[in-house]
């Protein structure tokens, strides 16, 4: 039982640490049709961040409060800047936003070689964060609490954006028919510059996040990238729920796999199960219905 | 359905290439040499690579040089899915990994046998004390290359149907081909008993019982690697002009036309995808006793990408474009990577943010954007619209037909 327990958590966790980092791709992915590779970067810049924040101001827990907001504003920028200078030239080649952002990710990569050199950093805990907690009798660590509570705010944060607030509307509406949403007045280019904003932003939450439960590198976010296309593409594109769906059950399949064989087996069948299930649902767990032929 | 009236997909070229289909071989974008401009290209390269390279060139020279051959090999491969057919696929260093891993147990296993040993080092330093059966396989030379054959494509023949088939594209088969890569990586180094993980293998005595020290062995290894890759040239060449080149082109073009026309695109992607990890896999192979080491770090995601950038520079959808291009990439690479590290990365980045952003049909289509300017207009004169320099919408009435048939790839 308590195996059972702490399995399924591990399995959590490691879905809300893949759904943090893949929300915000998911977001810009979807909505706007622009593969962010850099994406995993951004996660990177937020994990530097509260590095840095750490660094200036000491106290762990108040620097953990600092970075979070300011590592959404980093990522933000950053993709605000991508956006602006590259992809908004290029959003009907989907395939070559891909390659380009990936050449965005190298020199992003190689910066933060340069800035804070090549070997990993630590962030520091704060007290509150760094023991374990029971629950069902079972401890786990504080952290990955911390950060499953981090993601459901995250999650919940977004949805109510999408579907309470007047950016949340116009973003829908461009995606639905930019050029009806262009007709009704709403300007496409700045929809898709806060969309751009919000979604990388939410990445530099992911890499404060990701801090807490391991070191800090240039390559951090060449870990997660990978996984966290497979959550979008598994979940639907541009689909909130499913991506949640879609993190949760890559989580938790591959900690039980895990259990089973070893870590790099688990993936590689966890990357079989998605090819396969594409098979049955080509278009993702959650796709909104067209009458396309695709 | 959403966005502009572009066409949405990976390559837009030509809707125009599209509508004459039958002589699309001819059409923009899709600039194939004639037999006589392929002879002589060969011409040009079999004197080059098998005469005036080995006359000129140093042992190191050639070594390198060789390197880079294998390297372009699965360029060659790439130009063909990415360039021809509009598959993104960016995990190419899954299939030149496992032609290089089976070669790289192959001789590790011959050397063991010439020690006098059963099994390798790495395995005895492992705690190992029985051959494991996979290495035990491939200690048979015919079966080892006919391996080298068989396994990858039929990796890429089963994962590209099962892709294909379900019209499972674009964006999606980009991810998935990558996440394959991540995956492949992973398993290496994960196994270290049986790849020796992130170490990879090295230190390679003899390649089918001839000792690789000797230079007249090298120089004889160099000229089958340029034989073999002038003869990948030779049949990329008569592939784009077969009926087969013309359907791929379309399939990237206008996949449901080439549906309803009655052909099966899904079968057409996964043959040119089985064709692109063969040559991969082959270059994968004889990398190994050119250069003497394979590791993970030659095949994750990062290098399987990296492919992909000479390939663009050259021109992705052009006969020698991706050849010529790889094998710059890897000359600067090295040139400026041992004495620039950074700098190269950095190189690398713009290169892709560059070429592919600005340039998307690579160096060659700077000839057709010089030609574009003859008065005979956009028709002929689009040298190379593979990636759709975004060329002037909404001017062709079918752009919305289209974007009806395929909502899926605009988004």
């Amino acid at each position: 039982m308590e195996i059972l327990i702490s399995q399924l958590f591990a399995g959590l966790s490691l879905g809300s640490v893949l759904l943090l980092a893949a929300v915000g791709l998911s977001l810009t992915f979807g909505q706007m049709g622009v593969i962010n590779m850099a994406h995993g970067e951004f996660i990177m810049a937020g994990a530097y961040t509260a590095f840095t924040v750490q660094q200036i101001l000491g106290s762990a827990g108040v620097s953990l409060l600092v970075s979070l907001p300011l590592a959404f504003l980093v990522g933000g920028l950053l993709g605000l800047i991508l956006e602006a200078t590259l992809l908004r030239r290029m959003y009907h080649r989907p395939l070559d936003t891909l390659l380009v952002t990936f050449g965005v990710s190298l020199i992003l990569q190689q910066l933060a070689r340069d800035i804070f050199g090549a070997p990993s950093v630590d962030v520091r805990l704060p007290e509150l964060l760094s023991g374990p907690v029971m629950i069902f009798g079972t401890p786990v660590p504080a952290s990955r609490v911390f950060i499953l509570a981090l993601t459901v705010v995250v999650v919940a944060g977004l949805s109510l954006l999408m579907s309470r607030t007047s950016l949340g509307r116009r973003i829908r509406a461009v995606v639905q028919s930019r050029e009806l949403a262009e007709a009704s007045g709403i300007s496409s280019r700045r929809t898709d510059a806060l969309t751009f904003f919000v979604g990388s932003g939410l990445a530099g939450v992911a890499g404060v996040a990701i801090t807490l439960i391991g070191s800090t590198s240039p390559t951090l976010g060449t870990t997660y990238i990978v996984d966290a296309f497979l959550v979008v593409v598994a979940g639907g594109i541009g689909q909130i729920r499913g991506a949640v769906i879609a993190a949760a059950g890559l989580g938790l399949l591959q900690v039980f796999f895990e259990f089973g064989t070893t870590a790099s087996i688990a993936k590689v069948i966890v990357l079989v199960i998605v090819v396969a299930f594409l098979q049955i649902r080509p278009q993702g767990i959650v796709a909104t219905r067209t009458r396309g032929l695709a | 359905m959403t966005t502009t009236a572009t066409p949405p997909a990976t390559t837009t070229p030509s809707t125009t290439g599209a509508r004459k289909l039958p002589s699309v071989a001819e059409g923009p974008g899709v600039w194939t040499t004639g037999p006589r401009g392929a002879l002589i290209g060969l011409g040009i390269g079999a004197v080059l690579l098998l005469v005036v390279a080995p006359l000129t060139l140093g042992g190191f020279g050639l070594d390198l040089l060789g390197r880079y051959l294998c390297m372009a090999m699965v360029a060659v491969g790439i130009g063909l899915v990415w360039g021809r057919g509009g598959m993104l696929a960016m995990g190419q260093g899954v299939y030149f990994g496992l032609g290089a891993y089976i070669m790289a147990m192959h001789m590790t296993l011959a050397d063991t046998t010439l020690e006098g040993e059963s099994i390798p080092t790495f395995m005895r330093q492992n705690g190992v004390e029985r051959l494991p059966e996979l290495w035990g396989i491939v200690q048979h030379p015919v079966i080892a290359v006919a391996a080298i054959i068989l396994v990858p494509t039929a990796v890429a023949g089963l994962l590209g149907w099962a892709i294909f088939s379900r019209r499972v594209k674009g964006a999606y088969f980009a991810i998935l081909s990558q996440a394959l890569a991540a995956a492949f990586a992973v398993l290496i180094i994960g196994q270290p008993v049986l790849t020796n993980g992130s170490n990879g293998l090295s230190n390679f005595q003899s390649l089918f019982g001839w000792d690789l020290d000797d230079s007249g062995n090298r120089l004889v290894l160099f000229l089958v690697v340029a034989v073999i890759l002038l003869a990948m040239l030779a049949v990329t060449w008569q592939l784009y002009r077969s009926r087969f080149g013309e359907l791929l082109v379309a399939v990237r073009d206008q996949e449901e036309r080439v549906r309803f026309l009655g052909y099966d695109p899904a079968l057409i992607k996964t043959v040119a995808y089985m064709i692109a990890a063969l040559f991969a896999a082959i270059g994968g192979a004889l990398f190994v006793p050119v250069v003497g080491i394979i590791s993970p770090a030659d095949i994750g995601v990062v290098p399987s990408i990296a492919f992909l950038i000479g390939v663009a520079i050259g021109g992705r959808a052009t006969w020698l474009g991706p050849v010529l291009g790889s094998i710059a990439v890897s000359f600067a690479g090295t040139q400026l990577a041992s004495a620039f590290p950074s700098a190269w990365v950095y190189l690398q980045g713009l290169l892709f943010v560059l070429v592919i952003g600005f340039l998307p049909g690579g160096l060659a289509s700077v000839i057709g954007l010089l030609r574009r300017r003859r008065p005979e207009g956009r028709g002929g004169g689009r040298g190379d619209g593979s990636a759709g320099a975004p060329d002037e919408p909404g001017d062709d009435p079918q752009d919305t037909t289209r974007e009806a048939t395929e909502p899926e790839a605009a988004r």
